[in-house]
């Protein structure tokens, strides 16, 4: 991919967009660590905070049919692509106004409506899964794509080395995704990766691969959309590098204190959303706008925490529906 | 009526529903050959090769971009080429083509089909000879077939390439070449309905797959020596014909399973212990079972032979549950018609 052919910066409005879906993100995964702090989500949540702009910068080169898949650390992807924050916030806490009714939580949330393929508890298995939609994408003759979204822990997985070699040989139209946050759970992944790293990786099975700044936002978007124009021209499957950082820890119960402060000092200084933020007011866009799509993603984030905290369980009958249709309790 | 082996009976139907269902598709390894059973032979050339696709040696991939494209509402025929290689993606199998239904709260279908050649065949040693059903029918959301006739391959292959959900198709490596009458190519063989092979009253006897040629023959070998069974080839392990078998154990008051499988553990305990809970005041002797000790498959004939269930083993075991001692001569082992072609 020639990247001095492309465009380095997106419109002004365009990147208040993106400044508006990043701050959203954040706030979701805030309010979430606190639903969870306050016992009110059960299970584990894998914070994306950090991560926003490689989400919002990939989904934003996607029509609404392309199709992602995820990995366990998926909510900002899930927003990104359109679930509603109010969906995947009930499926957190496991309501069945939840976008898989509660019987998937965090690790699952899946939206087909809008093209979120659903996430995944097994780290590589969206690569797979992506490359089956890719074929069948294909195979029904359509313009769409595929992305999966991968960790750099991924990247070790056999599933994503062969989903790498099955999209080449056949050409299709898939996208990887890499976000590469430094962390595989609690071990340093470069301490478990031989050789130069991914992009050569994938390189060496024929895909092309390029990377950018996953902290700033432009970057991303640009290199991103360049990526998919050229998958839809038939240029075959392509794989990206976003080097980012995870805030967190691996999930909501992880103190990370295996990290050095100093890493998460160097990382403020990248923080996409406040780099977004000054990138707008340098280009005139009045603070009281920003300040007022702040204020709004608050509010929507709390609205949607409180709809879920009112919405009922499934009823335990819910657990023996959507199991299998020839027989199931037989 | 027409006399087929079991491959021309599956590739025949795979090759008609294909025509019908352009969402139709086989990925594995060496399909545009043919398949090395034959299963597949002329499919590449009536449909080409986006239909009929070659894959490289990845299971996980295979599988795993099978459950990608069946939520796409595509319909993959995978081929494994065995059984014991598809557990390189029990993670796809497990956790993504059995659960993506459940966990997207019913959003999507994962109506992929695997085809899993399985079980003994001329001493393929101990990675290519196993028969791991039971393991699969642990697993919610997994449909487990495991035909043992032409028809019965066929008619569950259609049932499998219409329905919903992932099926695992175990095909007996040995039964590939088993001649039998088809009524109808075309017609879809339910999943969860046994067939009832032979009518008796001493005792009901379960098989499935390679061991009902070995069910056959005991059945003919008990008549010589008096007794009549109920012969019932399962058919599919999950959802299985409980009404079946529970209807027959009751009337003859005795149940045996055979299967090549492992005995420990194997899908035959589920059978004995649903009849032992629903049954216990009708059973007139202990349940037994008939299957492969839990040992690796060895491949000089003498260990291989260790895991195959004999007519003998059955019958003997059937005149036990009956209080009779059954002298087998030599002359009564020698294979019988139903080993080459019986008539289902």
């Amino acid at each position: 991919m020639d990247r001095r052919a492309q465009s380095r910066s997106l419109p002004t409005s365009e990147l208040a967009e993106c400044y508006k879906q990043m701050v959203e993100i954040r706030l979701f995964e805030c309010v979430a660590e606190e639903a969870a702090a306050a016992g009110h989500i059960r299970g584990m949540i894998h914070s994306a905070t950090g991560q926003e702009a490689v989400a919002v910068g990939v989904c934003r080169a996607l029509a609404k049919s392309d199709l992602i898949a995820s990995t366990h650390r998926n909510h900002h992807h899930a927003l990104a692509k359109g679930v509603p924050a109010c969906e995947a916030m009930a499926e957190l806490l496991g309501r069945v106004t939840g976008s898989c009714g509660g019987k998937g939580g965090s690790m699952h949330i899946a939206d087909l409506s809008v093209g979120m393929a659903g996430a995944n508890g097994v780290v590589g298995a969206s690569a797979v899964i992506a490359a089956g939609i890719a074929q069948a994408l294909r195979l029904r003759r359509s313009d769409a794509v595929a992305v999966a979204f991968v960790g750099d822990g991924a990247i070790n997985r056999g599933q994503c080395l062969e989903a790498m070699n099955y999209a080449a040989i056949y050409g299709l139209r898939l996208l990887i995704v890499c976000e590469d946050n430094g962390w595989a759970a609690t071990t340093r992944a470069s301490s478990v990766t031989a050789g130069p790293g991914a992009i050569c990786r994938a390189r060496a099975l024929g895909l092309s691969a390029a990377e950018a700044d996953g902290n700033d936002i432009e970057a991303v978007a640009c290199l991103a959309r360049h990526a998919v124009d050229n998958l839809r021209a038939g240029e075959g499957p392509a794989f990206l590098l976003f080097r980012t950082y995870r805030v967190r820890g691996h999930t909501c119960a992880d103190p990370a204190k295996y990290r050095d402060r100093s890493e998460h000092e160097a990382f403020l200084a990248q923080d996409p959303i406040p780099r977004c933020r000054q990138t707008l007011l340098a280009r005139g866009v009045p603070q009281a706008e920003l300040d007022a799509i702040d204020a709004a993603a608050k509010r929507l984030m709390r609205a949607a925490l409180d709809a879920a905290l009112a919405a009922p369980w499934p009823q335990p009958s819910a657990g023996f529906t959507d199991v299998q249709s020839a027989g199931a309790f037989t | 009526m027409r006399m087929m082996t079991l491959v021309e009976a599956s590739r025949e139907a795979l090759a008609r529903e294909m025509a019908r269902n352009p969402a139709i598709f086989v990925l594995g390894e060496d399909v545009r050959q043919g398949g090395i059973f034959g299963q597949y032979q002329g499919l590449f050339a009536e449909f080409g090769g986006e239909r009929v696709v070659d894959t490289p040696i990845a299971e996980a991939t295979m599988v795993g971009a099978g459950v990608g494209a069946a939520m796409m509402g595509l319909r993959p025929v995978i081929e494994t080429r065995f059984s014991d290689f598809a557990l390189s993606a029990v993670d796809e199998i497990v956790n993504q083509a059995a659960k993506m239904r459940f966990m997207s709260g019913g959003q999507t279908r994962v109506p992929l089909i695997l085809r899993l050649p399985s079980g003994l065949r001329q001493g393929s040693a101990a990675q290519h000879s196993q028969s791991l059903e039971a393991w699969f029918c642990h697993i919610p959301g997994l449909v487990v077939a495991a035909p043992a006739s032409p028809a019965d391959a066929a008619g569950l292959l259609l049932t499998a390439l219409r329905g919903e959900d992932p099926v695992l198709l175990f095909e007996a490596k040995e039964l590939w070449q088993v001649r039998g009458e088809v009524a109808d190519i075309d017609k879809a063989v339910p999943f969860g309905s046994a067939h009832r092979l032979r009518r008796g009253s001493d005792a009901t006897l379960v098989v499935w797959s390679a061991a009902v040629s070995a069910g056959l023959d005991a059945a003919a070998l008990l008549a010589r020596h008096g007794l009549t069974i109920d012969l019932i080839d399962l058919r599919t392990l999950w959802p299985w014909d409980k009404a079946l078998v529970l209807e027959s154990a009751a009337r003859t008051g005795r149940l045996i399973v055979a299967h090549e499988s492992v005995r420990d553990g194997g899908f035959g305990a589920e059978i004995a212990a649903t009849v032992a809970e629903a049954l216990h005041d009708c059973l007139r002797a202990p349940v037994k079972r008939v299957a492969a000790p839990r040992i690796p498959v060895g491949y000089a004939l003498p260990l291989e032979s260790l895991c195959r269930v004999t007519a003998e083993q059955i019958a003997r075991t059937v005149g036990e549950a009956c209080g009779i001692r059954l002298v087998i001569a030599p002359r009564d082992t020698a294979p019988s018609a139903a080993m080459q072609e019986h008539r289902l």
